[in-house]
C-alpha cells in the first residue's frame, strides 16, 4: 500500500458557529430525508448502538444512582463554576502548565495559533474536539499558514471529504464502508485498497504516522478537567489521541469552561457513566490524563497550554432552565436514540453539535434571533427518549420547550411588523382569546364543523389548505363531528344548565 | 368516587365518542362523573410551540375550573402530562408563587384514564368485551412523562374476547408531536412510516392507544393508504361490552 499525497484542503460547509446564514432544520431535513443511503447507514447504525447501550446499562444495578450522582456533581460545580476555574488555573500553573482565558471563538483561536507560530510550527495534528470545531480552528489555521491533521480515523474521514461531522462520537456514522474505500483511493492516493476495516484503519495509520513523528505541537479538546491537580482527560477509543498528547513537545488543550469537575474522585462517577452510555463498553480503551508539563521528566509534553473558553457558556449558565445543557458529557447517547436524528442525521442541524443535545445547545451558545439556530428547538417530537437515556439527565424536552418559548417571545418583542402579521402568530392569539372564552369557544367548535364543508369529502379530508398542507401531503384527516362531547352531554343529562349540568358549582 | 372529567378540547370537538366511552367506563365501576362546563383547552399546544404567555390565562383558567375536585381524569396523556409537568413551569414564567402552589397541589389530582383505573383505584377488569384482534401503542407522553407503564396493557389483557398482539419497537415515537406533524411534515411522516409498517406486521385490525392525537396521525396514514386497519381510543375498548 502506497500513500502519495496530501494536504487537507477542502472546505467545510458553514454552519451556526460560522459566519453568515444557515438554512434551517426543516429546509436541511428535506434533502437528507430523501437521501436512501443515508437513512440506511443511519438507522443501522444508531438501531445497533442503541440495542448494545440498553445491554450495557441493564448490567448496572445502581445505574440511576449514577445518574443522579453525574447530575448532582455537575450542578454543583455550575453553581460555583468560579471558584472552581481558578482552582484548575491555580493547579495547572503548578505543575508547570500554562493557563489562557478565552472570551470567545475567535479569541481562542488566536492564542492557539500564536503558540503554535511561536514554535515555528507549519503543521499541527489533532485529537478529536468539538470545542475546536466550535471555533472553526482549523480553518484559522489554516489562514496562518499551519496546516491541521485530525488524527482519529473518523475525523480525517470527514476532513478529507471536506465534510462536517455527523455525529458528536462517530463523526462519521453517514458513510459506509465502502464510500470511505473509494475516498481514500481518492484522497490520500491509496491503490490497492479492500473496504475491509482493519485494511481502511491502516491506510489512515501509515499516513498519520508520519504526521504524529514529525509533528511539533499537539492540539486537543478535553473531557474533564480536575481542579483540585489540574489533571486534564481526553477519552478516546483508537490511541491516536494518546500518541497526540505524549509524542509532540508542545501540547495545547482548548476546553470549555464547563469541562471542569472537582476532584479526582468524581471520575468514578463518570468514568462508568460515559463508555456505558456512548459505545456500549464496560470500560473505555484509552483514556488518558495528565497533569501540566513534564518539567524534565521526560514524560509528556515539555510545555503544556490550556485553554478555558467561553463563547457564550456563560449566557447558557444565567438561564435557570437553560443551564442543565452544561451537563453534558457528550456521550451521544441521545443521538443514538432520538428518533428525528435517525432519520435526519446530524448535517440537518447545520451544527457541530447535532440531535438532540445539539438542538438545546446551539440557539443558546450562538444566541436567539437567527432563523437557522432558533428551528432546532422545533426539531423534536418531545418523546423525550433522549431524557430518558441522558448520563447527566438533561430534561432535554424541557429545555427544549423552554427554548421555544424564548424563541417566539424574542420574535414578539423584537420583531416588527411583519413578525406581529406572521400567521403563526396571529392564528396562535386568537386561539387564545377563544379558549379563554366558553362562549367562544362552542361557537367555535360550530364554526369548524360549518366550515370544513368545502374539505370534507365522503367522510375524509385528503388535502389542507396553506401551511397546514403539511398535514395531508401523507395523512387524512378526519372532519370535525357535528355532534361535540359536551353537546351529547347536555342531551344526556336533560337539557343544558348554567353551570356543569349536575349542578356542580366549579365553575 | 367524584370525578371531574377533563374531556379535552381536541376529544371534545373532534372525538366527543372517546368521551362518551370514558364516561361509560367511570361510570359503570361506580364512579359519579361530573363534567365542568367552563373547561375549554388546557394550553398544551400554546405552551409546547412557545406560545407561552398566551398560555398562562389558559392555566389560570384550568386551576379555577378543576381546583375544587379531588379527581380530574382525562382520556389524554399528553393534557395530563402538560398539566403535571409544564403547568410549573407556566407559574414559574408568570411569576406568580401562588399559581406555582396551586399547580403543583393540582398536578396530583389530575390522572389520564388507565393511570386512574389501574394505579389510583386497583382495577384492570372493566368488564370489556371485544373480539378484534388489537396492538397497543404507548404514547411517549404516556409511557415517559407520566410513567404509565403496564396499566393500559394491564387492562387490556383483561378484555374478554380479544386478541391482543404486541407491537414491534412499540416504544419509538409515531412522530405526531403535536405542531411538530405540520412544521417538520417531512420529518414526521417519515417517523410514521416506520410506526405503519410495525402496526401493519401485528396483522391487527385495530391499533390503540391513550391518546387520540397520535391516533390521528397513525390513523391518517393508515387511511391514507388503505391499509384496512383502524385506529380506537383505549377508553372505547374498554366501553364495550357484549351487549353493544
Ligand atoms: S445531552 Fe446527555 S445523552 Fe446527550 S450527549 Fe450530552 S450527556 Fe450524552
Amino acid at each position: 500500500m502506497t500513500i502519495i499525497r496530501h494536504q487537507p484542503e477542502k472546505k467545510a460547509p458553514p454552519d451556526a458557529f460560522s459566519e453568515g446564514r444557515t438554512p434551517t432544520f426543516e429546509e436541511s431535513a428535506k434533502e437528507s430525508l430523501s437521501n436512501s443511503q443515508l437513512r440506511r447507514n443511519l438507522g443501522k447504525a444508531t438501531q445497533t448502538i442503541r440495542r448494545k447501550r440498553g445491554v450495557a446499562v441493564a448490567e448496572m444495578p445502581d445505574w440511576e444512582e449514577l445518574r443522579e450522582a453525574g447530575r448532582a456533581l455537575k450542578a454543583r460545580t455550575l453553581r460555583h463554576l468560579d471558584d472552581y476555574l481558578v482552582e484548575l488555573e491555580e493547579s495547572v500553573k503548578r505543575a508547570g502548565g500554562q493557563v489562557h482565558w478565552a472570551r470567545d471563538a475567535e479569541e481562542a483561536n488566536r492564542i492557539v495559533a500564536g503558540i503554535a507560530k511561536s514554535h515555528g510550527a507549519r503543521e499541527v495534528v489533532k485529537v478529536k474536539s468539538i470545542a475546536t470545531d466550535e471555533t472553526k480552528l482549523n480553518e484559522y489555521l489554516e489562514g496562518e499558514g499551519i496546516a491541521a491533521y485530525e488524527t482519529d480515523l473518523a475525523e480525517l474521514i470527514i476532513q478529507l471529504a471536506g465534510e462536517t461531522s455527523s455525529h458528536i462520537l462517530v463523526p462519521a456514522i453517514h458513510k459506509n464502508r465502502s464510500e470511505i474505500r473509494e475516498l481514500f483511493m481518492r484522497e490520500l492516493g491509496v491503490e490497492d485498497l479492500s473496504d475491509d476495516p482493519p485494511d481502511l484503519a491502516n491506510a489512515a495509520r501509515l499516513y498519520l504516522r508520519k504526521k504524529f513523528l514529525s509533528a511539533k505541537v499537539g492540539i486537543s479538546g478535553a473531557n474533564f478537567a480536575v481542579a483540585e491537580t489540574g489533571t486534564v482527560c481526553v477519552v478516546e477509543s483508537e490511541g491516536n489521541g494518546r500518541m497526540c498528547t505524549t509524542l509532540p513537545p508542545v501540547l495545547v488543550t482548548l476546553m470549555g469552561i464547563e469541562k471542569v469537575i472537582p476532584q479526582w474522585r468524581d471520575y468514578e462517577v463518570f468514568m462508568q457513566l460515559l463508555p456505558r452510555s456512548s459505545t456500549a463498553e464496560r470500560m473505555n480503551p484509552y483514556t488518558s490524563f495528565w497533569t501540566g508539563a513534564s518539567q524534565g521528566s521526560g514524560d509528556g509534553p515539555e510545555e503544556f497550554h490550556l485553554v478555558l473558553m467561553d463563547n457564550g457558556r456563560t449566557d447558557v449558565l444565567a438561564d435557570e432552565i437553560g443551564r442543565q445543557s452544561l451537563n453534558c458529557i457528550r456521550c451521544s447517547a441521545c443521538l443514538n436514540v432520538c428518533p428525528v436524528y435517525e432519520r435526519t442525521g446530524g448535517h440537518a442541524y447545520n451544527s457541530v453539535y447535532p440531535g438532540p443535545i445539539g438542538a438545546i445547545l446551539t440557539p443558546q451558545l450562538v444566541g436567539i434571533g437567527e432563523p437557522g439556530p432558533d428551528s432546532l428547538p422545533y426539531a423534536s417530537s418531545l418523546c423525550g427518549a433522549c431524557y430518558e437515556v441522558c448520563p447527566v439527565k438533561i430534561n432535554i424536552p424541557q429545555v427544549l420547550i423552554h427554548l421555544r418559548g424564548k424563541v417566539v417571545r424574542h420574535k414578539q418583542d423584537e420583531g416588527g411588523l411583519r413578525e406581529r402579521l406572521d400567521p403563526e402568530n396571529v392564528a396562535m392569539q386568537a386561539m387564545g382569546r377563544i379558549f379563554a372564552n366558553r362562549r367562544l369557544y362552542e361557537g367555535a367548535q360550530k364554526a369548524a364543523h360549518v366550515g370544513q364543508w368545502p374539505l370534507a369529502r365522503s367522510g375524509t379530508i385528503h388535502r389542507l389548505p396553506g401551511k397546514l398542507a403539511g398535514w395531508t401531503e401523507a395523512r387524512d384527516l378526519k372532519p370535525v363531528p357535528e355532534q361535540t362531547f359536551r353537546d351529547w352531554w347536555k342531551t344526556r343529562r336533560g337539557g343544558p344548565s348554567p353551570n356543569g349540568s349536575t349542578g356542580d358549582g366549579a365553575s | 368516587m367524584r370525578v371531574a372529567l377533563f374531556i379535552t378540547c381536541f376529544n371534545d370537538t373532534l372525538f366527543p365518542e372517546t368521551g362518551r366511552a370514558t364516561v361509560e367506563v367511570l361510570e359503570r365501576l361506580g364512579h359519579e362523573v361530573v363534567f365542568p362546563e367552563e373547561q375549554t383547552c388546557c394550553g398544551q399546544m400554546h405552551f409546547n410551540t412557545g406560545y407561552q404567555r398566551e398560555a398562562i390565562p389558559l392555566v389560570r383558567r384550568f386551576v379555577e375550573v378543576f381546583g375544587p375536585y379531588d379527581a380530574v381524569v382525562a382520556p389524554s396523556g399528553s393534557c395530563v402530562g402538560m398539566v403535571r409537568e409544564l403547568y410549573p413551569l407556566a407559574a414559574n414564567l408568570a411569576n406568580d408563587n401562588e399559581l406555582l402552589y396551586e399547580v403543583e397541589e393540582l398536578g396530583e389530582k389530575v390522572f389520564e384514564l388507565s393511570e386512574f383505573l389501574v394505579k389510583k383505584t386497583g382495577v384492570t377488569d372493566v368488564g370489556a368485551y371485544y373480539p378484534h384482534r388489537v396492538t397497543y401503542h404507548p404514547t411517549c407522553h404516556s409511557l415517559r412523562m407520566l410513567k404509565v407503564g403496564e396499566a393500559p396493557l394491564k387492562l387490556l389483557r383483561r378484555v374478554r374476547g380479544i386478541d391482543l398482539v404486541e407491537l414491534p419497537e412499540a416504544k419509538e415515537c409515531c412522530g405526531f408531536g403535536g405542531t411538530f406533524a405540520v412544521k417538520n411534515a417531512d420529518t414526521s411522516v417519515a417517523m410514521l412510516g416506520d410506526k405503519l409498517r410495525h402496526v401493519l406486521d401485528t396483522e391487527a385490525e385495530i391499533c390503540t392507544a391513550g391518546d387520540n392525537s397520535c391516533l390521528m396521525h397513525i390513523g391518517g396514514g393508515l387511511k391514507r393508504q388503505r391499509a384496512g386497519v383502524r385506529t380506537v381510543h383505549l377508553a372505547e375498548i374498554l366501553a364495550s361490552t357484549e351487549e353493544r
